[in-house]
Formats: structure tokens, sequence, C-alpha cells
């Protein structure tokens, strides 16, 4: 499913990505640990197809990128720090401009706004809606057009309790999607973990199996 | 194809008229521009050359105003990002951005040209329009091949306000040129002729070089 093998990406000359290396299977789930500034955001990106590899080879379903970038994009869910929303627009128009973007019948708009408990507020825009309902708006985004891959970039910051409930069919272990998910919550990002990564000044720091990973080491990371 | 333009050209639409960030702007620049003209010259009316001058001069800056805002929407708030995912052909986006820009320029003509005719034209626009008309379709499409490529440029630079226009206006001198020789004809009392063919002849050869190159490169633009 992904395979990355010696992945570097620089912004100008730093080295944002060094030498990164990994393995994940369909159907599993890679959390990513580490300090800010360490690539997290950086390694999504790259695997979203939106920043390419400087050096190293990346497989991302099964196709080479960048070359084969076109092939990948759309099986793809990206969450980032950004809802990829438009402000101005309601949920629904947001919404619905992806929907035709990735050629889907729009009737699936209103079932992931329905799944998000957006249906009441589908109307109004997006500015006008708190920050957690955005991001349930931009969980609906990434999931829209049901991705075999999801990048999640700290999906769950600005969510309560109820929220990271209502979204785990569509983006927790449930979902049964490949996931990458970065995350600073050491006991809550294990408990979704198949494998974890830990990166230090973009270099892997930890690169282990969740169940032989506990909780100190990855706050170590973070000294 | 059809589809995704049509998806980006609506959204584009949808954002402006909520935000009124371009048109809005652009018309009320141009009209007061006109406004300026009227007194510093010191004149009631202009025509010929003169009045082509300031016609296209203040068209093309009212126009660097929308190109300016093209993409700034999506740069901020991630538009891009989501395009760039979708699995579509990219070059939808410079013709939705140019079709959008077209859109916001007759926007800004039927407001800034009849408010020309108004306060500083000599000769009644009932008299020119129809032949100026021909001119201001193929100096709009030129600026909206050549404003969109810029545009999509720029805003990915932190001096996108600066960069924008530096890169366009030398580009654009052409079509000033082309348009103003092209109309000068037709903005004085006495008109017998048309637009001077080979002016509209050379607006659409730029027209047609500016928008192969945009559609050649715009999907560089985009990538990383």
């Amino acid at each position: 499913m992904i395979e990355l093998e010696g992945l570097v990406r620089r912004y100008g000359e730093r080295e944002a990505l060094s030498d990164v290396s990994l393995s994940l299977q369909a159907g599993q789930t890679l959390v990513v640990f580490g300090p800010n500034g360490a690539g997290k955001t950086t390694l999504l990106r790259v695997l979203a197809t939106l920043l390419r590899p400087h050096d190293g080879e990346v497989t991302v379903l099964d196709r080479r990128l960048p070359d084969e970038a076109w092939a990948v994009r759309g099986r793809v869910g990206l969450l980032g720090h950004e809802s990829l929303l438009y402000r101005e627009l309601t949920a629904r128009e947001n919404l619905r401009f992806h929907a035709r973007l990735h050629d889907l019948d729009l009737q699936r708009v209103d079932e992931l706004l329905a799944a998000v408990a957006l249906t009441d507020r589908a109307d109004e825009p997006l500015k006008s809606l708190s920050r957690g309902m955005v991001q349930r708006a931009a969980v609906a985004r990434a999931t829209l057009h049901d991705p075999e891959l999801l990048l999640l970039d700290e999906p769950f910051s600005n969510l309560d309790p109820a929220a990271v409930e209502l979204v785990a069919p569509l983006i927790g272990a449930e979902s049964k999607r490949t996931r990458v998910i970065s995350s600073h919550d050491p006991s809550g990002g294990l408990a979704q973990a198949d494998l974890v990564l830990g990166l230090r000044d973009g270099r892997v720091a930890l690169l282990r199996a969740a169940t032989d990973v506990g909780p100190e080491e990855i706050v170590e990371l973070y000294r | 194809m059809r589809r995704t333009v049509g998806a980006l050209l609506r959204k584009e639409l949808l954002v402006e008229l909520r935000t009124l960030e371009s048109v809005p702007g652009m018309s009320l620049f141009a009209v007061t521009t006109f406004v300026v003209f009227h007194f510093a010259l010191n004149q009631n009316t202009v025509s010929g050359d003169e009045a082509a001058g300031i016609l296209w001069v203040t068209l093309l800056f009212a126009a660097m105003l929308g190109v300016n805002r093209l993409f700034v929407a999506d740069q901020d708030q991630g538009g891009f990002d989501a395009f760039l995912l979708a699995p579509v052909d990219r070059t939808a986006m410079l013709l939705a951005k140019a079709i959008a820009l077209l859109a916001y320029l007759a926007v800004l003509e039927l407001i800034a040209v009849p408010a020309f005719g108004l306060l500083l034209l000599a000769p009644p626009l009932s008299q020119t329009m129809p032949d100026l008309l021909v001119v201001l379709v193929l100096a709009d499409i030129g600026i909206a091949a050549i404003g969109t490529l810029v545009a999509a440029l720029a805003v990915q630079t932190r001096a996108r306000d600066l960069l924008g226009p530096l890169l366009a206006l030398p580009l654009l001198v052409p079509v000033v040129i082309g348009a103003a020789r092209a109309s000068s004809p037709l903005l004085v009392l006495t008109h017998s002729s048309g637009p001077q063919g080979r002016w509209l002849a050379t607006l659409a050869l730029y027209d047609l070089v500016f928008g192969l190159i945009a559609y050649a490169v715009f999907d560089f633009l985009l990538e990383d």
C-alpha cells in the first residue's frame, strides 16, 4: 500500500525529511509522532502527492510518485490543519463543489452531511460555524469520495469527545481504511496504531509495531 | 472537463457574489479614474487617440485589481490543495479562472464604458458601441489569458500584490496598444470607418499565442 525507501524532501537547503523508509500494508494504520517541525505534515503532503519527493523511492497505493501521481489523486483523502473549504460558501455548497470535482452523485453530499450531523447547519456560510463544526465538514470533505487511503494530520483537534465518536465511522479504525495519522497524543495515538513512526528533525527516530511501543517512548521523542 | 470547469466557475462566481472583493473595486476604480481625468485634463470631452488612451489605460489598471485577487481565496483557504487532490485535468482551473475574469471584465465595462461616455467622451456612445464591442471582446480575452497565467504564478509568492502587476503590465502593453489603436478611429466625432482591421488581427493573434502559452504552462505553475 505504502512503501518508502530513503525518502528525502527539502525546503531550500533544509531537509524536512531525511532518509525515511517504511512499509505499510493495506488496512493498517501508521501513526506518526514528533515535535513541531519534525516533518509529519511534510510526510503527509508527500503521500498526498502535493509535494514531490526530492530523493528516494515512494510508492503509494502501488503507484510510484511523482511519476504516477495522477493515478493516486482521487484515491486519497487528506484532512490537514486547513479545512480546504471556502469560508464564504456553505458546507453544502463546499461539499457539492468537491462532489463535482470527484464526479460523484450529489446525493452523497446529503449522506455525509448527515453522517457528521451538519444537516441543520448545512446552508450557513462556513465562516459562521464553530471550529469544531468546520472540522466535521472537513471530515465529510475528506471522505466524500470514499478514499482508500486517509492522511490525517491531527484529525481530532477542535473536536469534542462526542464529535470524535461521531466521525469515528468515517476516519476512525471502524472505517477499515488504510490510514496515516499524525498525532501529539501518545496514548490516543498508540490506541489507533498498527505501526508507529517517530520523527525528529526529519529523521526516523522510532519505527516499530505499536504493540512494542510504550507511551513513555513517545514522550521521549519530544524531549 | 466541462463538468469540472462548470464546478470551478460556479464556485468562483459564488465566492465573488458573497465577498464582492473584485468587481465592485474594479468598477469603482475605473469610474473614479475617469472623474480624475475629467478634472485633471481640464477638458469636458476627449476624442481620438487621447480618448482611446484614457479608456484603455484605465481599464487595464482596473483589470489588474481583479487579476491580483483571482487566486487569493484558493491560496488562503486551501482551494489549491483540494483541487490538486482531485482526479481532474488541471487545465480546467485555467479555463474556469479565465472565464470568471472575462465575466468580471464584462461587468466592469458595463459600468466603466458608459461612465467614460458620460464623463469624457466627445462622440455619443451609441455611435461607437457596436464597433467598440469587438475591440473590447478581443482585448478582454487577452487580459483574461495573461491575467490568469500571471495571477497563478504571483499568488504563490510572498510579494504577490507587487509581482502580479510587475509581470502582467509588460505582457499586457501589446494588448493596450492594439486595443487603443483599434478603437481610436471609433472615438472621433465623425467616424466613418470601423476599427482598423490590422489591429484587430494583432489582438486576435496575441490572444491566440497567450492562450496557447497559458494552456501549455499552467500545469507546471500548479505543481510543487
